[in-house]
């Protein structure tokens, strides 16, 4: 590989160079503390929810740059009524948890209705939500409870928090983490050799012996590392099968199927989709309805770890999202965006408030940093692609 | 000889990877009009960008020498201080402005913090009187037509005290009596001692206005062309510079073509407006075309033509639709949904592919197969591998000019743009193909591959609609022609018969009969 050849992999993916060396400035600000297992373990908890919400919002960005205000405050109303059924009214969590999934369902339906069909401006009807489920779901949890905040059971919580096959987190090395993470790496670099494998034999634009070999490598070297941690500290975390499940799942339905291409023709020329023969409005209802699913499952890892609701849970995770896919490459104007560029963006975000909290940084400039860090991040992106062209 | 007003010598300019124009010499003299031809991406409107200083000095090579001066322009305000004024081909109007608003739009009359509106809005009248515009500053532009748009675009230059104007594409948005209007007026801002430069593809106003003709193919000058005798300039002569060689016949012969069955009748068509639904775009129209026949509906702009086949198109136009439509001499019923007429084996290539044609930020792959992916999917999921074997075969097919299938399509020239939009319809493999002004802003030869294509179709036994209100094309390429005039059908008849004046002929009786 020539130098050329590099600089134009690390102009690609600029945000993938930032988000090392963001790294790197806190591993060395906080004294290695970042490094430390338990860090690693906390990265995946405090950020399951971003990168759950944020993979709905990309699917609602891609449709033209439309996002969804409500799925903070719709957090929180899900959270009311999973703890009323199950903690005051007693069911048992299958029903709690299908119960806060028809909810879902249910909203998803109405919102994609009046956003696809009516033509409600999506920021509009979603900021009715944004207001009116804050409101809804702190009044029943009043209602419920004297303290404001309702517990959630213990069978509830072991779906979606604690560790898989979990160990003490200081005691020895949790080896079924660690041979998941040795998998996980031989799978990726076996995808790698295959993919470039079969795109020779076909005779198509391939990666060079090189570059795939770097691929693998930096990409197995990630994963032994991540999984190392995790093993140190007691084993997989049951989130990250929530989230890497989800994740894995959309990165598939973007870039492989015909109605994850829809998405992107929609944002990318509506009209020419409709004349096309695709069926426009069914995608803008599609993305709403996704959307509200995916805020149930957010909710649930929520729930689950904070081991009960209160009022202001979910509080800004609809700017959250929107923040992890705008850093991490999508359109604000729709037909653009992958999975891999938000879960860059969101890790980034990530890995600031996990380095600047290890700082002791006051949370008020916590604030700052990150709306400086959001606007840097995109008029960066923007003036290199222009240089480009 | 008259004072040479702007000479740019030697012009060269890269982009990375493309030498865009190369040692381009162009001389333009003082008071005359200056055509610039060439096939598209052959490099005009790069030069006058380079002149403009929208590519600003020292980004190019060469000097651009105006009035006897060297320029050094670092942006666009620096040549319109000079008098030079560029004229875009889309039209940079604010539709929701005000005539006077827009005129006047970065050079507000008044002083900094107090626009003085009683000065704008009498000196916008002023230079819309000298465009021949009769309507008031103070309407709304989105309330005129596209040729009075085009015409406010002129005034507005001339707002800026244009001593050099550059017309990029004047016509091509509009009909032949306000094409006609314009190059009249252009005429008569020649007699005043206004210098312009046009660019255009349609040849027979080169013809007209042009004083002299400066020919750029593959970004280099070609030739110089003089048109002052008495005959103006041929346009085959125009032609040979542009494409290098002589061409003979500009529209293929179609060979042993057997017209068949009757593919699509449709009967008693009416078709209201979405907005103003008393109105009729398109009145009691029946119109059949037989399998691998070429049919040619000739009208002007407005004529509802687009609304007739968007209508049939799954009613993706218009409201109270009625009539029948029959598909191998069965009625069906189509549902208000395109991909319904898909189904059916219709396919509409639209007149406007940037609009509601191609998804620019996406590749010639993914436009390619769009209206037909579930046919590369299982379950689904789409076969990549096929996917991108799909459009390479049309790629080669329609020679489209494109390092790989994976550029995105918005990078493309007109004319390749224009071949991705037929290979996405000839993908989804249609009965029936209605073809929407399918050489439009398109170069002569591009036009004559366009041209080919639609006679393979034809050939291939499909039944091919042309719409068009070029009267040569339709002439040269259908078996059979429609007139259509005020949402009606005026008139038929079998290609062999039709003459450019029977035609016309036919447009101005059913004007009278009203």
């Amino acid at each position: 590989m020539s130098a050329k050849n590099v600089v134009t992999t690390l102009k690609k993916n600029t945000m993938l160079v930032v988000l090392v060396l963001v790294y790197l400035f806190f591993v060395i600000t906080t004294g290695g503390s970042i490094f430390k297992p338990m860090n690693f373990n906390a990265l995946i908890t405090q950020n399951a929810y971003v990168y759950i919400l944020a993979c709905g919002m990309l699917m609602c960005m891609l449709t033209g740059g439309n996002i969804d205000l409500s799925c903070g405050s719709f957090v929180c109303l899900l959270g009311a009524i999973g703890g009323v059924l199950m903690t005051v009214k007693g069911m048992s969590a299958t029903v709690g948890i299908l119960s806060m999934l028809a909810v879902g369902i249910l909203y998803g339906c109405g919102l994609g209705y009046l956003v696809a069909y009516v033509n409600v401006p999506p920021w509009i009807a979603t900021l009715a939500g944004y207001l009116a489920f804050r409101g809804l779901g702190t009044s029943i949890l009043s209602n419920n409870s004297t303290t404001g905040s309702i517990p959630y059971p213990e069978a509830f919580v072991k779906f979606f928090s604690g560790r898989v096959f979990g160990t003490k987190p200081n005691g020895p090395m949790n080896m079924v983490c660690m041979i998941a993470g040795i998998a996980a790496a031989v799978i990726v670099v076996i995808a790698i050799f295959w993919t470039r494998q079969t795109r020779l034999n076909k005779g198509y634009a391939a990666d060079s012996f090189t570059a795939a070999l770097a691929k693998s490598i930096l990409g197995a070297a990630v994963i032994v590392l991540f999984m190392y941690k995790l093993a140190n500290n007691g084993g997989i975390p049951t989130v990250l099968i929530w989230v890497v499940a989800v994740v894995l799942i959309y990165s598939f339905i973007t870039s492989k199927t015909v109605v994850g291409r829809h998405f992107y023709v929609v944002g990318g020329n509506m009209e020419a989709a409709r004349m096309s023969g695709v069926n426009t409005r069914r995608i803008m209802f599609l993305a709403y309805l996704n959307m509200a699913v995916l805020t149930v499952v957010s909710a649930w890892t929520v729930m689950a770890r904070f081991q009960a609701s209160n009022s202001t849970a979910g509080t800004n995770y609809e700017m959250d999202a929107i923040s992890a896919c705008v850093v991490g490459g999508v359109s604000a104007s729709g037909g653009a965006g992958t999975i891999m560029g938000m879960v860059i963006g969101a890790t980034l975000i990530g890995v600031i408030n996990l380095g600047m909290s290890l700082m002791n940084i006051d949370a008020n400039y916590q604030k700052v940093v990150k709306g400086v860090v959001l606007l840097g991040a995109v008029a960066f992106d923007i003036l290199s692609k222009k240089r480009e062209s | 000889m008259a004072k040479i007003l702007l000479e740019m010598k030697n012009i060269t300019k890269t982009f990375p990877g493309v030498k865009a124009l190369d040692n381009v010499n162009l001389q333009v003299e003082e008071g005359e009009i200056h055509a610039l031809v060439g096939e598209n991406g052959a490099g005009k409107s790069t030069l006058m960008n380079v002149l403009s200083g929208i590519y600003p000095h020292g980004t190019y090579e060469g000097d651009i020498i105006y009035n006897g001066q060297v320029c050094k322009f670092s942006n666009i305000k620096d040549s319109e201080k000079l008098g030079i004024v560029i004229i875009h081909q889309e039209l940079a109007l604010v539709p929701e402005m005000t005539i006077g608003e827009n005129m006047y739009l970065g050079n507000e009359r008044g002083k900094k913090f107090a626009i003085d509106w009683n000065t704008t809005y009498s000196e916008a009248d002023k230079y819309l009187k000298m465009v021949g515009l009769t309507e008031s500053s103070k309407v709304q532009v989105k309330t005129i037509g596209t040729g009075k748009q085009q015409l406010v675009e002129i005034a507005k230059a001339l707002a800026k005290n244009a001593k050099l104007l550059i017309l990029d594409e004047p016509t091509s948005s509009l009909n032949e009596e306000d094409s006609r209007a314009l190059l009249d007026l252009m005429l008569g801002f020649k007699k005043q001692g206004m210098t312009m430069i046009i660019i255009t593809h349609k040849l027979n106003e080169v013809a007209y206005v042009a004083d002299k003709i400066t020919v750029i193919r593959d970004g280099t000058t070609i030739e110089t062309l003089e048109n002052h005798g008495p005959e103006p300039i041929s346009e085959e002569r125009i032609i040979k510079g542009m494409v290098g060689r002589e061409m003979t016949n500009r529209f293929p012969i179609r060979q042993g073509v057997k017209i068949g069955e009757v593919n699509m009748e449709v009967e008693h068509w009416t078709v209201h407006h979405p907005l103003y639904p008393e109105r009729k775009v398109v009145d009691d129209v029946s119109i059949n075309v037989r399998k691998g026949e070429v049919v040619g509906i000739y009208g002007l702009m407005g004529a509802g033509r687009t609304e007739l086949a968007m209508s049939i198109f799954g009613q993706s136009y218009g409201v109270n639709c009625t009539g029948t439509l029959k598909i191998d001499g069965k009625e069906v019923k189509l549902k208000k949904s395109e991909a319904d007429a898909i189904r059916h084996k219709i396919a509409y290539v639209t007149e406007d592919r940037k609009g509601n044609g191609l998804v620019l930020s996406q590749s010639i792959k993914v436009n390619t197969s769009l209206a037909n992916l579930d046919s590369l999917a299982k379950l689904g999921v789409i076969d990549q591998d096929r996917e991108y074997a799909v459009a390479e075969e049309y790629k080669d097919k329609l020679r489209t000019k494109t390092p790989s299938v994976e550029q995105l399509v918005g990078n493309l020239s007109g004319g390749n743009q224009q071949k991705v939009l037929l290979a996405k319809w000839m993908f989804a493999e249609p009965d029936i193909m209605i073809l929407d002004e399918p050489t439009r802003g398109i170069d002569v030869g591009a036009k004559y591959e366009i041209y080919c294509i639609i006679n393979d179709l034809a050939a291939a036994g499909k039944s091919v609609i042309m719409i068009s209100s070029e009267l040569p094309e339709v002439l040269g390429m259908s078996d059979r022609i429609y007139i259509m005039n005020a949402a009606k059908i005026v008139g038929e008849m079998p290609a062999k018969e039709a003459t450019q004046e029977n035609i016309m002929a036919a447009i101005l009786k059913s004007g009278r009969g009203e």
